[in-house]
């Protein structure tokens, strides 16, 4: 399985009236074809910015490019125009939105909303454009696709909105899904049919899945890699089974503390990260979570730690674990 | 839906009778009567005549119910003013004028507001809105009479083929028009360009782009329809303004609509005159707002109403 997208060094930012803001400062992760992995982390850190930069979504100004490459199917996003975005938009790579009940136009009929990307794309006829909507509606499995075809987004329930948007990301069958907290929006139950939903597209196409989410439970239900972003920065990457068994970074294993498990003891609390991420507009020059992270050294204030790697998939970026810190403690000074 | 038309008809009735008996009652309360004059003194045995041949020497209660029996046969009875003419002839005679121009003025504003405000949200910040707002802060706080002398004193003087006054062929109606289309003009533009930049920052703008569909097509597609709702909600109300006329408009220009008969009839005391026009303004304004509602389920879906009638 071969690269299908290659983020490098990308940074973004923000133009604004107060001063720039840096939204992403410089990650590089890839998707591999057929993959799902999961970009983790708290609001604010970055993650819908990443997203929406892969689409070339940013209002531009005030966001711009500041640094790095996209490389998708070997071609640099970063470089396209606008009118090459709109042919790679809603056919190669496409976008599920965190909010079905704000992601379709109140006053187009669903049908039309989902074959609309495909006859600009591949110039449908009207009866063949209808046809592929119903079967699309089918796929999401839509009762009475006949009938749902003409009705409006109110007529429908957010879950059931929620599969109109993964039908209309999935019509062209695009190489690369990209779901912005597709779940967070729609009550427990409806979260899991759409997280079977999206997997059993994704057996069916093998389409790759760039998940954003905070929702650590859906990240171990679907992704094969996780990466955790934070201030703008990636802290850690891994396979989910590395991550979840084996977490490397303080801010990880926080993360995962603050997520209930069924084999928790009942008398174990739910630990909460104290403090909020840090603020954008002046970023940190050393570690973005120096200031929330327990284990805390004086270096950790200026200089941010390279990546180590721990496996060939795993890497943490973290002073605790370059090779010289080993044994060293809270406060101390390397 | 037919079912809604009926009860919206159905209350247009009792609305109208609060209008009349409203109207009625203002009307009566302010002194004077309409063959009393300042400077003339009426013989009293003619008064009195007067007074018999209108019916203004029964009780008040009777002129009531008289008046109202009158209206349910779409007769607004004689004008008191107005020599041996009928409010109906008047009305007849004024309303078509008065349509004309209004309708003309409504397309005006209709073109050219909502595109303008649109414009201005799409370049927000940038020229196009800065010169569009600046046109629709003119509209808005010019004063019709203003814009109208205006009209006349620099162009219908200048240029030959646009008459200064006068009603009758096409080229009459042009400057009134416009300066009549202005006001509304500008207010859709405010609305438009407010309701667009709205829109503009909705999810749904956001999942037609990552659709691949050109700017275009999104702005046409998926944010015009959405941006124009709070426009066509005011519709009803403009509709109803400019077609009954507009006095200063019409004095300026010369234009024999019903306008003016807004202003004189009151100052006249011209009783059935002015319940008259009141109550066929009343009448317009309702029909549009039913209208303008009826057109607006066409364009939301939200409001469309079902068969079951909810």
């Amino acid at each position: 399985m071969g690269k299908l997208l290659e983020v490098k060094d990308l940074a973004v930012s923000f133009q604004t009236y107060f001063g720039e803001v840096e939204a992403v400062r410089g990650i590089s992760f890839h998707v591999d074809r057929g993959e799902t992995v999961a970009l983790v982390g708290e609001s604010g850190c970055g993650k819908s910015v990443t997203a929406n930069s892969i689409m070339k979504l940013l209002p531009m100004p005030p966001a711009f490019y500041k640094s790095g490459q996209i490389f998708f199917e070997g071609e640099d996003i970063v470089k396209k125009s606008e009118k090459e975005m709109q042919k790679i938009r809603g056919d190669k790579i496409s976008m599920i939105f965190q909010d079905p009940m704000t992601s379709l136009n109140p006053t187009m009929k669903v049908g039309k909303q989902i074959v609309e990307g495909i006859i600009k794309h591949h110039g449908l006829s009207k009866d063949e454009a209808k046809k592929k909507a119903i079967e699309m509606l089918d796929l999401v499995a839509v009762p009475q696709p006949e009938k749902r075809v003409n009705q409006y987004p109110h007529e429908f329930s957010g879950g059931m909105r929620q599969r109109v948007m993964i039908a209309l990301a999935m019509v062209s069958n695009p190489e690369l899904l990209i779901a912005d907290e597709p779940t967070t929006a729609l009550d427990v139950t409806v979260q899991a049919q759409i997280l079977d939903l999206m997997k059993q597209i994704q057996d069916k196409y093998g389409t790759s899945i760039i998940l954003i989410t905070h929702d650590l439970g859906v990240v171990a239900d679907m992704s094969d890699r996780v990466i955790v972003m934070y201030g703008g920065k990636l802290m850690e990457e891994g396979t989910t089974h590395e991550i979840f068994k084996n977490p490397k970074h303080p801010y990880t294993r926080k993360l995962l503390d603050s997520v209930p498990r069924l084999d928790m003891d009942r008398s174990e609390s739910l630990h909460s990260i104290a403090g909020t991420p840090p603020d954008l507009y002046k970023p940190p020059k050393g570690c973005p979570f120096f200031e929330r992270c327990d284990e805390a050294m004086i270096i950790c204030k200026d200089h941010m730690p390279e990546k180590e790697y721990h496996t060939n998939s795993h890497y943490s970026c973290c002073w605790l674990n370059h090779p010289m810190a080993k044994g060293a403690t809270e406060g101390s000074e390397i | 839906m037919a079912k809604y038309i009926l009860k919206r008809i159905a209350l247009a009735i009792v609305t109208i009778w609060a209008v009349i008996t409203i109207t009625f009652v203002l009307m009566h309360s302010v002194p004077g009567n309409p063959f009393a004059t300042e400077n003339r003194k009426i013989p009293e045995n003619i008064m009195e005549n007067l007074m018999k041949k209108y019916g203004l020497d029964k009780p008040k209660s009777e002129q009531y119910i008289m008046y109202l029996k009158n209206i349910a046969r779409f007769d607004f009875g004689e004008s008191m003013k107005q020599d041996s003419e009928t409010v109906n002839q008047i009305i007849a005679r004024g309303f078509p004028v008065s349509a004309r121009l209004g309708v003309q003025a409504i397309i005006i504003a209709l073109i050219f507001g909502p595109a303008l405000g649109a414009i201005a949200a799409l370049y927000q910040n940038k020229a196009p809105d800065y010169i569009s707002m600046i046109i629709s802060i003119i509209g808005v706080s010019v004063p019709s009479f203003v814009l109208g002398s205006f009209f006349v004193q620099f162009i219908a003087s200048k240029v030959d083929w646009i008459p200064i006054s006068g009603w009758g062929e096409f080229r009459h109606t042009i400057l009134p028009s416009i300066a009549l289309a202005l006001m509304p003009l500008a207010q859709f533009a405010r609305l438009m360009r407010s309701s667009m930049l709205e829109v503009l920052g909705q999810d749904y703008i956001k999942t037609a782009k990552s659709k691949g569909i050109s700017r275009f097509a999104v702005i046409m597609k998926h944010a015009i329809r959405n941006a124009i709702l709070p426009v066509v909600s005011i519709l009803g109300t403009t509709i109803s303004n400019l077609v009954a006329g507009s006095f200063v408009i019409e004095k300026i220009f010369g234009i024999p609509g019903l306008g003016q008969f807004f202003t004189t009839s009151v100052f006249n005391r011209d009783y059935t005159l002015i319940m008259g026009v009141t109550v066929f303004y009343a009448m317009v304004l309702i029909a549009m707002m039913l209208l303008v509602d009826v057109a607006y389920t066409l364009i939301d879906p939200r409001i469309r109403l079902t068969k079951e009638g909810h």
